[in-house]
């Protein structure tokens, strides 16, 4: 066990916990976009930032990566984390204003739209967290979205804005994405996700269309469980 | 068909040259580069199958570096410093003068195929400045009358390689 100072208040948790964690056991709330328990942490929103105090010096540091310590003092409503943390979010409202999640998120930080920072028209919703690529590889494994280009050019999408070979439809990317960038569209037996078009599978006892044909011969060609019994959907196992 | 399984041949080559191992991605790019120079989509595929990366982190790193090309590009490529100390002794004249007597903006390449024109941050020759890098050979203090020169004289001898 660590103990920790939280805004004042006395706090014990578990070692390796990340102070993100052990606030938020607290009861303490911090905002984040890209912290997901489906995939691994990467601190690329900026929105959990926190000042902690080691001896006589205070720092500024992601609280989703930064693992609880000994004595350690943190605060997580400080003038300074706080004008971070409006910063970060004037950023990331400048850069997808139509994203209904910012807005309300930055509502409640009572964060406005800034007239400096010029909006960006083309960018969608995307923030570029990686959360999709990140659970692609380590979750679905199958690594078919990247990250492309570099610097304000950067964008989400598969290879050469191409169907992708690789892609099963599994929609992973689209359940982790905290902005809602990732568009896919169910209809009946088919499902459309970056640009190509899935053949859905019905459910052999209820007949519902369940999930993509491609998604389930990857599971069964993964775990070696026949086609045949993964044709079952959620609902009905 | 041939050329396919020529670029699928030669990045095989690559691949085996420099081993297996993910490390190694930048090296082979490289030398895809210079073997077709520019990164053709059919040696990329076949990089990250032979390399057993998935072909989006291949295209990753394709994308992120300048130094790389995704589209077909001149014989020779001209590369303007447009680096601070450049930039400061006229490098965006001299941009506006390359423009103008190849047809092209930087990232293009002539329809004849003979020139591309890039530009690049720093080349290490501030001293030089401005400075246009052809191929493998660096011109220095470049004036508005040499830029005219330099060009013809590629095209009636051609460039160092």
């Amino acid at each position: 066990m660590v103990n920790l100072i939280v805004d004042g208040k006395n706090i014990s948790t578990t070692e390796g916990t990340m102070l993100l964690e052990a606030i938020r056991g607290a009861g303490i709330s911090i905002p984040t976009l890209c912290a997901h328990e489906a995939v691994s942490r990467s601190g690329a929103c900026r929105l959990c930032v926190v000042e902690i105090k080691k001896g006589n010096r205070t720092r500024i540091v992601t609280s989703c990566l930064y693992a609880a310590e000994e004595g350690l003092i943190v605060d997580t409503k400080s003038e300074r984390v706080l004008n971070v943390r409006r910063l970060v979010m004037e950023l990331l409202l400048a850069r997808c204003p139509e994203s209904e999640v910012l807005q309300k998120l930055s509502k409640e930080l009572c964060v406005e739209p800034q007239a400096r920072f010029i909006a960006d028209s083309d960018k969608g919703k995307c923030v570029l967290c990686r959360s999709c690529v990140r659970v692609c590889e380590e979750v679905v494994g199958v690594s078919a979205i990247g990250l492309f280009s570099r610097g304000s050019h950067k964008t989400v999408g598969t290879p050469y804005n191409e169907k992708s070979d690789a892609c099963i439809g599994c929609g992973a990317c689209v359940y982790v994405c905290p902005t809602g960038h990732i568009e896919m569209f169910t209809t009946g037996d088919k499902r459309k996700i970056w640009g190509r078009t899935f053949k859905m599978k019905t459910c052999d006892t209820c007949g519902r269309y369940f999930a993509p044909v491609d998604q389930l011969k990857y599971i069964s060609k993964k775990t070696g469980v026949p086609l045949k019994e993964l044709a079952i959907c959620m609902d009905c196992r | 068909m041939k050329t396919t399984s020529n670029i699928a041949g030669k990045t095989k080559e690559i691949v085996k040259k420099h081993g297996k191992d993910k490390s190694s991605m930048i090296a082979v790019l490289q030398d895809i580069q210079e073997a077709f120079n520019y990164l053709p989509k059919q040696a990329l595929k076949t990089a990250a199958s032979a390399m057993n990366v998935p072909f989006s982190r291949v295209y990753e790193a394709a994308t992120f570096y300048t130094a790389f090309s995704l589209k077909p590009r001149g014989e020779n490529i001209v590369k303007i410093c447009v680096g601070t100390a450049c930039h400061v002794r006229g490098a965006a004249t001299l941009q506006d003068k390359f423009e103008r007597t190849l047809g092209i903006k930087p990232g293009e390449t002539t329809k004849d195929k003979k020139f591309s024109l890039e530009t690049v941050n720093c080349v290490g020759a501030c001293a030089l400045g401005p400075v246009v890098l052809i191929n493998t050979e660096y011109h220095g203090q470049v004036t508005m009358k040499k830029v005219d020169k330099i060009i013809e004289k590629i095209n009636n001898e051609g460039a160092q390689r």
